[in-house]
Protein backbone atom coordinates (compact mmCIF):
# COMPACT_ATOMS: atom_id res chain seq x y z
CA UNK A 1 0.00 0.00 0.00
CA UNK A 2 2.72 2.41 1.00
CA UNK A 3 4.54 1.82 -2.24
CA UNK A 4 1.36 2.43 -4.24
CA UNK A 5 0.95 5.81 -2.55
CA UNK A 6 4.62 6.46 -3.25
CA UNK A 7 4.20 5.72 -6.97
CA UNK A 8 1.15 7.96 -7.11
CA UNK A 9 3.09 10.77 -5.56
CA UNK A 10 5.93 10.19 -7.96
CA UNK A 11 3.56 10.24 -10.93
CA UNK A 12 2.12 13.50 -9.68
CA UNK A 13 5.54 15.02 -9.33
CA UNK A 14 6.44 13.88 -12.84
CA UNK A 15 3.21 15.44 -14.10
CA UNK A 16 4.00 18.80 -12.51
CA UNK A 17 7.52 18.62 -13.88
CA UNK A 18 6.32 18.00 -17.42
CA UNK A 19 3.82 20.83 -17.01
CA UNK A 20 6.68 23.19 -16.14
CA UNK A 21 8.60 21.95 -19.16
CA UNK A 22 5.62 22.60 -21.40
CA UNK A 23 5.18 26.15 -20.09
CA UNK A 24 8.84 27.01 -20.54
CA UNK A 25 8.70 28.43 -24.10
CA UNK A 26 5.85 30.84 -23.28
CA UNK A 27 7.42 31.92 -19.99
CA UNK A 28 10.81 32.36 -21.62
CA UNK A 29 9.52 34.50 -24.50
CA UNK A 30 7.62 36.76 -22.12
CA UNK A 31 10.62 36.95 -19.79
CA UNK A 32 12.98 37.97 -22.59
CA UNK A 33 10.71 40.29 -24.57
CA UNK A 34 8.35 41.73 -21.95
CA UNK A 35 9.08 41.30 -18.23
CA UNK A 36 12.87 41.20 -18.26
CA UNK A 37 13.24 44.54 -20.06
CA UNK A 38 11.03 46.18 -17.42
CA UNK A 39 13.59 45.29 -14.76
CA UNK A 40 16.42 46.55 -16.96
CA UNK A 41 14.46 49.78 -17.34
CA UNK A 42 14.11 50.02 -13.57
CA UNK A 43 17.90 49.79 -13.32
CA UNK A 44 18.33 52.41 -16.04
CA UNK A 45 16.18 54.87 -14.12
CA UNK A 46 18.91 54.92 -11.46
CA UNK A 47 21.82 55.63 -13.80
CA UNK A 48 23.55 58.74 -15.08
CA UNK A 49 22.19 59.93 -18.39
CA UNK A 50 24.44 59.67 -21.42
CA UNK A 51 25.36 62.75 -23.40
CA UNK A 52 23.66 61.56 -26.59
CA UNK A 53 20.87 59.44 -25.18
CA UNK A 54 21.36 56.05 -23.49
CA UNK A 55 23.03 56.00 -20.05
CA UNK A 56 26.51 55.85 -18.60
CA UNK A 57 26.31 52.19 -17.76
CA UNK A 58 26.79 51.31 -14.11
CA UNK A 59 27.03 54.90 -12.82
CA UNK A 60 24.44 55.36 -10.12
CA UNK A 61 22.33 58.52 -9.92
CA UNK A 62 18.95 59.61 -8.63
CA UNK A 63 18.68 62.45 -11.16
CA UNK A 64 16.15 60.57 -13.30
CA UNK A 65 13.71 60.18 -10.43
CA UNK A 66 14.49 63.64 -9.09
CA UNK A 67 13.52 65.29 -12.37
CA UNK A 68 10.20 63.45 -12.56
CA UNK A 69 8.89 65.83 -9.90
CA UNK A 70 11.48 68.61 -9.53
CA UNK A 71 13.53 70.81 -11.77
CA UNK A 72 16.76 72.63 -11.01
CA UNK A 73 17.09 76.14 -12.30
CA UNK A 74 20.00 76.27 -14.76
CA UNK A 75 21.16 79.69 -13.58
CA UNK A 76 20.91 79.80 -9.81
CA UNK A 77 20.56 76.06 -9.09
CA UNK A 78 17.39 76.51 -7.04
CA UNK A 79 15.04 73.56 -6.92
CA UNK A 80 11.41 73.91 -7.91
CA UNK A 81 8.60 71.63 -8.95
CA UNK A 82 8.87 70.30 -12.51
CA UNK A 83 5.85 72.23 -13.72
CA UNK A 84 6.11 70.94 -17.29
CA UNK A 85 5.99 67.32 -16.19
CA UNK A 86 3.37 67.82 -13.52
CA UNK A 87 1.06 69.64 -15.91
CA UNK A 88 1.37 66.77 -18.39
CA UNK A 89 0.68 64.30 -15.58
CA UNK A 90 -2.35 66.32 -14.61
CA UNK A 91 -3.53 66.64 -18.21
CA UNK A 92 -3.20 62.87 -18.71
CA UNK A 93 -5.20 62.09 -15.59
CA UNK A 94 -7.80 64.74 -16.40
CA UNK A 95 -8.27 63.66 -20.02
CA UNK A 96 -8.42 59.99 -19.00
CA UNK A 97 -11.06 60.70 -16.36
CA UNK A 98 -13.18 62.73 -18.78
CA UNK A 99 -12.78 60.01 -21.40
CA UNK A 100 -13.95 57.44 -18.86
CA UNK A 101 -17.01 59.52 -17.94
CA UNK A 102 -17.94 60.20 -21.56
CA UNK A 103 -17.57 56.57 -22.59
CA UNK A 104 -19.69 55.62 -19.58
CA UNK A 105 -22.34 58.15 -20.60
CA UNK A 106 -22.51 56.76 -24.11
CA UNK A 107 -21.67 53.17 -23.27
CA UNK A 108 -24.21 52.60 -20.50
CA UNK A 109 -27.32 53.26 -22.62
CA UNK A 110 -25.72 51.39 -25.52
CA UNK A 111 -24.99 48.29 -23.46
CA UNK A 112 -28.47 48.49 -21.94
CA UNK A 113 -29.97 48.78 -25.40
CA UNK A 114 -28.09 45.68 -26.58
CA UNK A 115 -28.99 43.71 -23.45
CA UNK A 116 -32.70 44.43 -23.92
CA UNK A 117 -32.82 43.33 -27.59
CA UNK A 118 -34.37 39.96 -28.37
CA UNK A 119 -31.82 37.15 -28.03
CA UNK A 120 -31.79 36.59 -31.79
CA UNK A 121 -30.45 40.04 -32.70
CA UNK A 122 -28.34 40.67 -29.62
CA UNK A 123 -25.36 38.86 -31.10
CA UNK A 124 -25.41 41.13 -34.14
CA UNK A 125 -25.35 44.29 -32.01
CA UNK A 126 -22.47 42.90 -29.98
CA UNK A 127 -20.67 42.06 -33.20
CA UNK A 128 -21.13 45.66 -34.36
CA UNK A 129 -19.32 46.81 -31.21
CA UNK A 130 -16.62 44.18 -31.63
CA UNK A 131 -15.63 45.12 -35.19
CA UNK A 132 -14.23 48.56 -34.32
CA UNK A 133 -12.62 47.00 -31.26
CA UNK A 134 -10.52 44.71 -33.44
CA UNK A 135 -9.69 47.21 -36.14
CA UNK A 136 -6.42 49.04 -36.00
CA UNK A 137 -6.26 51.76 -33.37
CA UNK A 138 -4.17 54.01 -35.59
CA UNK A 139 -6.70 53.71 -38.40
CA UNK A 140 -9.55 54.55 -36.04
CA UNK A 141 -7.64 57.58 -34.78
CA UNK A 142 -7.00 58.63 -38.36
CA UNK A 143 -10.71 58.12 -39.10
CA UNK A 144 -11.58 60.48 -36.25
CA UNK A 145 -9.27 63.01 -37.88
CA UNK A 146 -11.47 62.81 -40.98
CA UNK A 147 -14.42 63.89 -38.87
CA UNK A 148 -12.93 66.76 -36.87
CA UNK A 149 -10.44 68.37 -39.24
CA UNK A 150 -11.28 71.83 -40.55
CA UNK A 151 -12.76 70.53 -43.80
CA UNK A 152 -14.17 67.45 -42.06
CA UNK A 153 -17.72 66.24 -41.66
CA UNK A 154 -18.35 67.92 -38.32
CA UNK A 155 -17.32 71.41 -39.44
CA UNK A 156 -19.06 71.03 -42.80
CA UNK A 157 -22.25 69.95 -41.08
CA UNK A 158 -22.18 72.76 -38.53
CA UNK A 159 -21.53 75.35 -41.25
CA UNK A 160 -24.33 73.92 -43.34
CA UNK A 161 -26.65 74.17 -40.36
CA UNK A 162 -25.56 77.76 -39.91
CA UNK A 163 -24.24 77.19 -36.38
CA UNK A 164 -20.85 78.58 -37.31
CA UNK A 165 -19.66 80.59 -40.28
CA UNK A 166 -16.03 79.48 -40.35
CA UNK A 167 -14.52 76.10 -39.37
CA UNK A 168 -13.70 75.58 -35.72
CA UNK A 169 -10.12 74.48 -35.21
CA UNK A 170 -10.50 71.19 -33.33
CA UNK A 171 -7.39 69.36 -34.52
CA UNK A 172 -4.36 69.68 -32.23
CA UNK A 173 -6.44 70.57 -29.17
CA UNK A 174 -7.37 68.69 -26.02
CA UNK A 175 -10.89 68.36 -27.40
CA UNK A 176 -9.49 66.47 -30.38
CA UNK A 177 -7.68 64.07 -28.05
CA UNK A 178 -10.91 63.56 -26.11
CA UNK A 179 -12.91 62.86 -29.26
CA UNK A 180 -10.27 60.37 -30.36
CA UNK A 181 -9.95 58.57 -27.05
CA UNK A 182 -13.70 58.29 -26.51
CA UNK A 183 -14.05 56.91 -30.00
CA UNK A 184 -11.16 54.48 -29.72
CA UNK A 185 -11.90 53.13 -26.23
CA UNK A 186 -15.69 53.04 -26.31
CA UNK A 187 -15.92 49.29 -27.04
CA UNK A 188 -13.84 48.63 -23.91
CA UNK A 189 -16.65 50.25 -21.91
CA UNK A 190 -19.60 48.69 -23.72
CA UNK A 191 -18.41 45.06 -23.66
CA UNK A 192 -18.00 44.59 -19.89
CA UNK A 193 -21.12 46.66 -19.22
CA UNK A 194 -23.07 44.42 -21.55
CA UNK A 195 -21.62 41.32 -19.90
CA UNK A 196 -23.11 42.32 -16.56
CA UNK A 197 -26.37 43.70 -17.97
CA UNK A 198 -27.03 40.50 -19.86
CA UNK A 199 -27.37 38.76 -16.51
CA UNK A 200 -29.72 41.41 -15.15
CA UNK A 201 -32.83 39.87 -13.60
CA UNK A 202 -35.76 41.93 -14.89
CA UNK A 203 -38.07 40.50 -12.26
CA UNK A 204 -36.33 42.86 -9.86
CA UNK A 205 -37.09 45.74 -12.19
CA UNK A 206 -40.71 44.61 -12.35
CA UNK A 207 -40.83 44.46 -8.57
CA UNK A 208 -39.63 48.05 -8.49
CA UNK A 209 -42.40 49.20 -10.80
CA UNK A 210 -44.95 47.24 -8.79
CA UNK A 211 -43.90 49.31 -5.83
CA UNK A 212 -44.64 52.48 -7.81
CA UNK A 213 -41.04 53.44 -8.53
CA UNK A 214 -40.50 55.81 -11.43
CA UNK A 215 -38.26 54.83 -14.33
CA UNK A 216 -35.48 57.05 -13.06
CA UNK A 217 -35.75 55.53 -9.61
CA UNK A 218 -35.65 52.01 -11.01
CA UNK A 219 -32.57 52.92 -13.02
CA UNK A 220 -30.86 54.55 -10.07
CA UNK A 221 -31.82 52.20 -7.25
CA UNK A 222 -32.10 48.82 -9.01
CA UNK A 223 -30.33 48.63 -12.37
CA UNK A 224 -27.20 50.65 -11.61
CA UNK A 225 -26.42 48.88 -8.29
CA UNK A 226 -26.89 45.50 -9.98
CA UNK A 227 -24.53 46.24 -12.86
CA UNK A 228 -21.98 48.05 -10.71
CA UNK A 229 -19.24 45.44 -11.35
CA UNK A 230 -19.64 46.09 -15.08
CA UNK A 231 -19.40 49.83 -14.54
CA UNK A 232 -16.21 49.48 -12.50
CA UNK A 233 -14.70 47.01 -14.97
CA UNK A 234 -15.53 49.16 -17.98
CA UNK A 235 -14.27 52.34 -16.33
CA UNK A 236 -10.94 50.78 -15.44
CA UNK A 237 -10.56 49.13 -18.84
CA UNK A 238 -11.00 52.58 -20.41
CA UNK A 239 -9.00 54.55 -17.85
CA UNK A 240 -5.88 52.40 -18.05
CA UNK A 241 -5.20 52.59 -21.80
CA UNK A 242 -6.26 56.26 -21.83
CA UNK A 243 -3.62 57.09 -19.27
CA UNK A 244 -0.97 55.31 -21.34
CA UNK A 245 -2.28 56.58 -24.68
CA UNK A 246 0.43 57.41 -27.17
CA UNK A 247 -0.93 57.17 -30.70
CA UNK A 248 -4.13 59.19 -30.25
CA UNK A 249 -2.56 62.26 -28.57
CA UNK A 250 0.32 62.13 -31.03
CA UNK A 251 -1.92 62.14 -34.11
CA UNK A 252 -4.78 64.34 -32.89
CA UNK A 253 -3.01 66.44 -30.25
CA UNK A 254 0.01 67.36 -32.31
CA UNK A 255 3.34 68.24 -30.70
CA UNK A 256 2.13 70.65 -28.04
CA UNK A 257 -0.73 68.79 -26.34
CA UNK A 258 1.30 65.96 -24.89
CA UNK A 259 0.15 63.18 -22.64
CA UNK A 260 2.34 60.94 -20.48
CA UNK A 261 3.05 58.52 -23.32
CA UNK A 262 4.37 61.33 -25.50
CA UNK A 263 6.41 62.80 -22.66
CA UNK A 264 8.05 59.41 -22.21
CA UNK A 265 8.81 59.16 -25.93
CA UNK A 266 10.31 62.64 -25.86
CA UNK A 267 12.90 61.57 -23.27
CA UNK A 268 14.04 58.73 -25.51
CA UNK A 269 14.12 60.97 -28.57
CA UNK A 270 14.95 64.67 -28.62
CA UNK A 271 15.07 64.93 -24.81
CA UNK A 272 17.97 62.45 -24.58
CA UNK A 273 17.22 61.72 -20.97
CA UNK A 274 16.74 57.97 -20.73
CA UNK A 275 16.85 57.75 -16.91
CA UNK A 276 14.03 60.31 -16.71
CA UNK A 277 12.09 58.45 -19.41
CA UNK A 278 12.56 55.19 -17.52
CA UNK A 279 11.44 56.78 -14.24
CA UNK A 280 8.37 58.27 -15.91
CA UNK A 281 7.50 54.88 -17.43
CA UNK A 282 7.73 53.18 -14.08
CA UNK A 283 5.56 55.87 -12.51
CA UNK A 284 2.94 55.34 -15.22
CA UNK A 285 3.13 51.59 -14.70
CA UNK A 286 2.68 52.01 -10.96
CA UNK A 287 -0.51 54.06 -11.45
CA UNK A 288 -1.84 51.44 -13.84
CA UNK A 289 -1.04 48.63 -11.41
CA UNK A 290 -2.98 50.48 -8.71
CA UNK A 291 -6.00 50.79 -10.99
CA UNK A 292 -5.70 47.08 -11.86
CA UNK A 293 -5.65 46.21 -8.18
CA UNK A 294 -9.00 47.96 -7.77
CA UNK A 295 -10.27 46.03 -10.78
CA UNK A 296 -9.14 42.65 -9.44
CA UNK A 297 -10.67 43.36 -6.03
CA UNK A 298 -13.90 44.40 -7.67
CA UNK A 299 -13.96 41.23 -9.78
CA UNK A 300 -13.25 39.06 -6.75
CA UNK A 301 -16.04 40.68 -4.76
CA UNK A 302 -18.58 40.27 -7.54
CA UNK A 303 -17.97 36.53 -7.73
CA UNK A 304 -14.98 36.25 -10.08
CA UNK A 305 -16.77 37.17 -13.24
CA UNK A 306 -14.54 37.34 -16.25
CA UNK A 307 -14.90 39.92 -18.96
CA UNK B 1 -53.85 46.19 -13.80
CA UNK B 2 -53.49 49.80 -12.95
CA UNK B 3 -50.90 50.22 -15.66
CA UNK B 4 -51.60 50.01 -19.39
CA UNK B 5 -50.68 46.61 -20.80
CA UNK B 6 -48.14 48.05 -23.16
CA UNK B 7 -45.90 49.21 -20.33
CA UNK B 8 -42.40 48.16 -21.30
CA UNK B 9 -40.42 47.03 -18.28
CA UNK B 10 -37.14 47.25 -20.08
CA UNK B 11 -37.44 50.66 -21.67
CA UNK B 12 -35.52 53.63 -20.32
CA UNK B 13 -36.23 57.06 -21.80
CA UNK B 14 -33.63 58.21 -24.29
CA UNK B 15 -31.50 55.07 -24.05
CA UNK B 16 -32.39 53.72 -27.47
CA UNK B 17 -31.68 57.10 -29.00
CA UNK B 18 -28.25 57.39 -27.35
CA UNK B 19 -27.46 53.80 -28.33
CA UNK B 20 -28.33 54.30 -31.97
CA UNK B 21 -26.41 57.58 -31.97
CA UNK B 22 -23.41 55.71 -30.53
CA UNK B 23 -23.57 53.05 -33.21
CA UNK B 24 -23.83 55.77 -35.83
CA UNK B 25 -20.84 57.62 -34.40
CA UNK B 26 -18.88 54.38 -34.23
CA UNK B 27 -19.16 53.86 -37.96
CA UNK B 28 -19.31 57.40 -39.33
CA UNK B 29 -15.55 58.11 -39.07
CA UNK B 30 -14.69 54.78 -40.68
CA UNK B 31 -17.16 55.47 -43.46
CA UNK B 32 -15.65 58.93 -44.03
CA UNK B 33 -12.19 57.43 -44.21
CA UNK B 34 -13.26 54.84 -46.77
CA UNK B 35 -15.16 57.36 -48.90
CA UNK B 36 -12.18 59.69 -49.13
CA UNK B 37 -9.99 56.81 -50.29
CA UNK B 38 -11.96 56.99 -53.53
CA UNK B 39 -11.40 60.74 -53.94
CA UNK B 40 -10.10 61.68 -57.38
CA UNK B 41 -8.51 64.90 -56.10
CA UNK B 42 -5.04 65.40 -54.68
CA UNK B 43 -5.96 66.55 -51.23
CA UNK B 44 -8.00 65.21 -48.38
CA UNK B 45 -9.85 68.49 -48.21
CA UNK B 46 -11.84 68.67 -51.39
CA UNK B 47 -13.96 65.98 -52.97
CA UNK B 48 -13.38 65.79 -56.72
CA UNK B 49 -15.22 62.69 -57.84
CA UNK B 50 -14.76 58.94 -57.64
CA UNK B 51 -11.53 57.30 -58.69
CA UNK B 52 -9.31 54.35 -57.88
CA UNK B 53 -6.11 56.30 -58.49
CA UNK B 54 -5.03 56.30 -54.83
CA UNK B 55 -5.42 52.54 -54.58
CA UNK B 56 -3.22 52.25 -57.65
CA UNK B 57 -0.75 54.73 -56.21
CA UNK B 58 -0.57 52.78 -52.94
CA UNK B 59 -0.23 49.44 -54.71
CA UNK B 60 2.65 50.66 -56.85
CA UNK B 61 4.43 52.49 -54.01
CA UNK B 62 7.50 50.40 -53.24
CA UNK B 63 7.67 51.49 -49.62
CA UNK B 64 4.06 50.39 -49.10
CA UNK B 65 4.73 47.06 -50.76
CA UNK B 66 7.77 46.44 -48.56
CA UNK B 67 5.94 47.52 -45.42
CA UNK B 68 2.97 45.29 -46.21
CA UNK B 69 5.23 42.32 -46.84
CA UNK B 70 7.14 43.01 -43.63
CA UNK B 71 3.89 43.29 -41.65
CA UNK B 72 2.74 39.94 -43.03
CA UNK B 73 6.06 38.18 -42.33
CA UNK B 74 6.21 39.48 -38.76
CA UNK B 75 2.56 38.67 -38.07
CA UNK B 76 2.86 35.12 -39.44
CA UNK B 77 6.10 34.37 -37.57
CA UNK B 78 4.99 35.99 -34.31
CA UNK B 79 1.53 34.42 -34.39
CA UNK B 80 2.98 30.97 -35.14
CA UNK B 81 5.49 31.19 -32.31
CA UNK B 82 2.93 32.66 -29.91
CA UNK B 83 0.29 30.06 -30.77
CA UNK B 84 2.71 27.15 -30.35
CA UNK B 85 3.99 28.45 -27.02
CA UNK B 86 0.46 29.32 -25.87
CA UNK B 87 -0.88 25.87 -26.80
CA UNK B 88 1.83 24.18 -24.77
CA UNK B 89 1.28 26.58 -21.87
CA UNK B 90 -2.49 26.07 -22.02
CA UNK B 91 -2.08 22.28 -21.83
CA UNK B 92 0.27 22.78 -18.91
CA UNK B 93 -2.14 25.02 -17.00
CA UNK B 94 -5.53 23.37 -17.51
CA UNK B 95 -7.24 20.17 -16.47
CA UNK B 96 -5.14 19.72 -13.37
CA UNK B 97 -5.30 20.03 -9.64
CA UNK B 98 -3.85 23.37 -8.56
CA UNK B 99 -0.11 22.95 -8.22
CA UNK B 100 2.61 25.21 -6.92
CA UNK B 101 3.41 27.90 -9.45
CA UNK B 102 0.13 27.72 -11.35
CA UNK B 103 -1.00 31.20 -10.29
CA UNK B 104 2.49 32.45 -11.04
CA UNK B 105 2.16 31.10 -14.58
CA UNK B 106 -1.22 32.79 -15.10
CA UNK B 107 0.19 36.10 -13.94
CA UNK B 108 3.27 35.71 -16.09
CA UNK B 109 1.35 34.81 -19.24
CA UNK B 110 -1.11 37.68 -18.83
CA UNK B 111 1.54 40.23 -17.90
CA UNK B 112 1.78 41.80 -21.39
CA UNK B 113 -1.90 42.78 -21.04
CA UNK B 114 -1.28 44.61 -17.77
CA UNK B 115 1.50 46.98 -18.73
CA UNK B 116 0.84 50.04 -20.92
CA UNK B 117 2.22 49.50 -24.41
CA UNK B 118 4.37 52.61 -24.31
CA UNK B 119 6.12 51.30 -21.19
CA UNK B 120 6.89 47.93 -22.75
CA UNK B 121 7.98 49.74 -25.91
CA UNK B 122 10.61 51.91 -24.25
CA UNK B 123 11.81 49.01 -22.07
CA UNK B 124 12.33 46.96 -25.22
CA UNK B 125 14.06 49.92 -26.88
CA UNK B 126 16.52 50.08 -23.98
CA UNK B 127 17.34 46.38 -24.03
CA UNK B 128 17.26 45.69 -27.76
CA UNK B 129 19.31 48.77 -28.70
CA UNK B 130 22.08 47.48 -26.47
CA UNK B 131 21.82 43.94 -27.84
CA UNK B 132 21.93 45.38 -31.36
CA UNK B 133 25.24 47.07 -30.55
CA UNK B 134 26.69 43.99 -28.85
CA UNK B 135 25.75 41.47 -31.50
CA UNK B 136 25.69 43.61 -34.62
CA UNK B 137 22.45 41.87 -35.62
CA UNK B 138 19.59 44.25 -36.37
CA UNK B 139 17.18 42.09 -38.39
CA UNK B 140 13.49 41.39 -37.98
CA UNK B 141 14.17 38.96 -35.12
CA UNK B 142 13.67 41.65 -32.50
CA UNK B 143 10.26 42.60 -33.86
CA UNK B 144 9.20 38.96 -34.10
CA UNK B 145 10.27 38.32 -30.50
CA UNK B 146 8.51 41.44 -29.19
CA UNK B 147 5.33 40.65 -31.11
CA UNK B 148 5.37 36.99 -30.05
CA UNK B 149 5.53 38.06 -26.40
CA UNK B 150 2.49 40.33 -26.45
CA UNK B 151 0.57 37.90 -28.70
CA UNK B 152 0.91 34.99 -26.26
CA UNK B 153 -1.90 36.08 -23.87
CA UNK B 154 -4.26 36.59 -26.82
CA UNK B 155 -3.48 33.17 -28.32
CA UNK B 156 -3.66 31.58 -24.87
CA UNK B 157 -7.22 32.75 -24.09
CA UNK B 158 -9.29 30.80 -26.66
CA UNK B 159 -7.03 27.73 -26.45
CA UNK B 160 -7.41 27.58 -22.69
CA UNK B 161 -11.16 28.11 -22.96
CA UNK B 162 -11.41 25.24 -25.43
CA UNK B 163 -9.30 22.93 -23.27
CA UNK B 164 -11.40 23.67 -20.21
CA UNK B 165 -14.51 22.53 -22.08
CA UNK B 166 -12.86 19.20 -22.98
CA UNK B 167 -12.71 16.42 -20.41
CA UNK B 168 -9.99 13.79 -20.20
CA UNK B 169 -12.21 10.79 -21.12
CA UNK B 170 -11.02 10.42 -24.69
CA UNK B 171 -7.39 10.87 -23.79
CA UNK B 172 -7.73 8.24 -21.02
CA UNK B 173 -9.39 5.88 -23.50
CA UNK B 174 -6.50 6.33 -25.91
CA UNK B 175 -4.00 5.66 -23.13
CA UNK B 176 -5.93 2.54 -22.13
CA UNK B 177 -5.53 1.32 -25.69
CA UNK B 178 -1.76 1.64 -25.32
CA UNK B 179 -1.33 4.86 -27.28
CA UNK B 180 1.90 6.60 -26.37
CA UNK B 181 1.52 10.09 -24.87
CA UNK B 182 2.67 11.60 -28.16
CA UNK B 183 0.14 9.55 -30.18
CA UNK B 184 -2.61 10.51 -27.76
CA UNK B 185 -1.71 14.14 -28.19
CA UNK B 186 -1.35 13.91 -31.97
CA UNK B 187 -4.52 11.93 -32.72
CA UNK B 188 -6.86 12.83 -29.86
CA UNK B 189 -6.00 16.09 -28.10
CA UNK B 190 -4.81 18.09 -31.09
CA UNK B 191 -7.83 17.44 -33.37
CA UNK B 192 -10.21 18.30 -30.53
CA UNK B 193 -8.24 21.42 -29.75
CA UNK B 194 -8.02 22.63 -33.34
CA UNK B 195 -10.83 25.28 -33.25
CA UNK B 196 -9.23 26.87 -30.20
CA UNK B 197 -5.82 26.88 -31.83
CA UNK B 198 -7.17 28.43 -35.03
CA UNK B 199 -8.99 31.12 -33.06
CA UNK B 200 -5.87 31.77 -30.98
CA UNK B 201 -3.70 32.07 -34.08
CA UNK B 202 -6.11 34.49 -35.70
CA UNK B 203 -6.30 36.70 -32.63
CA UNK B 204 -2.52 36.73 -32.35
CA UNK B 205 -2.22 37.51 -36.06
CA UNK B 206 -4.61 40.48 -35.87
CA UNK B 207 -2.94 41.81 -32.73
CA UNK B 208 0.50 41.61 -34.32
CA UNK B 209 -0.71 43.18 -37.56
CA UNK B 210 -2.29 46.10 -35.68
CA UNK B 211 0.62 46.96 -33.45
CA UNK B 212 2.02 50.48 -33.79
CA UNK B 213 3.63 51.52 -30.54
CA UNK B 214 5.97 48.63 -29.77
CA UNK B 215 6.97 48.29 -33.43
CA UNK B 216 7.71 52.01 -33.66
CA UNK B 217 10.22 51.78 -30.82
CA UNK B 218 11.78 48.39 -31.58
CA UNK B 219 12.27 48.63 -35.35
CA UNK B 220 15.63 49.50 -36.82
CA UNK B 221 15.96 51.96 -39.68
CA UNK B 222 14.05 50.95 -42.80
CA UNK B 223 11.95 48.37 -40.97
CA UNK B 224 8.60 50.07 -41.29
CA UNK B 225 5.52 47.91 -41.01
CA UNK B 226 2.29 49.10 -42.56
CA UNK B 227 1.01 50.77 -39.36
CA UNK B 228 4.29 52.55 -38.60
CA UNK B 229 4.51 53.65 -42.24
CA UNK B 230 1.04 55.16 -41.92
CA UNK B 231 1.97 56.82 -38.62
CA UNK B 232 4.95 58.41 -40.35
CA UNK B 233 2.73 59.61 -43.18
CA UNK B 234 0.25 61.21 -40.77
CA UNK B 235 3.00 63.59 -39.65
CA UNK B 236 2.96 65.43 -42.95
CA UNK B 237 0.20 66.62 -45.25
CA UNK B 238 -1.57 63.43 -46.12
CA UNK B 239 -2.98 62.46 -49.49
CA UNK B 240 -5.87 60.01 -49.94
CA UNK B 241 -3.19 57.35 -50.48
CA UNK B 242 -3.17 56.82 -46.71
CA UNK B 243 -6.95 56.39 -46.85
CA UNK B 244 -6.54 53.77 -49.56
CA UNK B 245 -4.00 51.82 -47.49
CA UNK B 246 -6.21 52.11 -44.40
CA UNK B 247 -9.24 50.91 -46.36
CA UNK B 248 -7.48 47.75 -47.54
CA UNK B 249 -6.16 47.22 -44.01
CA UNK B 250 -9.69 47.58 -42.61
CA UNK B 251 -10.99 45.05 -45.11
CA UNK B 252 -8.38 42.48 -44.08
CA UNK B 253 -9.17 42.99 -40.37
CA UNK B 254 -12.89 42.77 -41.07
CA UNK B 255 -12.49 39.45 -42.87
CA UNK B 256 -10.35 38.04 -40.06
CA UNK B 257 -12.70 39.23 -37.31
CA UNK B 258 -15.76 37.89 -39.11
CA UNK B 259 -14.07 34.54 -39.61
CA UNK B 260 -13.10 34.50 -35.94
CA UNK B 261 -16.68 35.32 -34.96
CA UNK B 262 -18.07 32.41 -36.95
CA UNK B 263 -15.45 29.92 -35.76
CA UNK B 264 -16.23 30.89 -32.18
CA UNK B 265 -19.97 30.69 -32.74
CA UNK B 266 -19.81 27.23 -34.24
CA UNK B 267 -17.91 26.09 -31.21
CA UNK B 268 -20.51 27.42 -28.81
Amino acid sequence: MASAAETARQAERADVRSRWLLSTPALLIILVAAIGPLFVMLAYSFMVKGDYGDVKFGQFSLDGWFSVFFSRDIFDDTVGLADAHLSIFWRSVKLSLITTLLTLGLGFPTAYFIATRPASTREVWVFLITIPFWTNLLIRTFAMQEVIRNEGILNTLMMWLGLIDRPVQLMYTDVAILFGMVYVYLPLMVLPLYASMEKLDFRLVEAGYDLYATRLRVLWRIIIPLVRPGIVAGSILVFIPSLGAYVTPRVLGGGKNMMLGNLIELQFGAGRNWPLGAALSITLMAIVMLALLVYVRNAARSGAQHV
Amino acid sequence: MSRPRTFDLRAQPGFAFIALFTFFMLYLPIAALVVYAFNAGDSMAIWEGVSLRWFQAAASNERVQEAALRSAIIAICAASIATTAATMAAIATTRTKPYRGLTFKYAFINQPLMVPEIVTAVALLIVFSRIKVWTGYSGLGYLVAAHAAFCIPFAYLPIRARLESMDLTLERAAADLYATPWKTFRYVTLPLLRPGIIAGFMLAFVISLDDVVITEFVKSGGQDTLPTYMLGQLRRETTPEVNAIATVFLLVSLILVTAFFFINRRKA
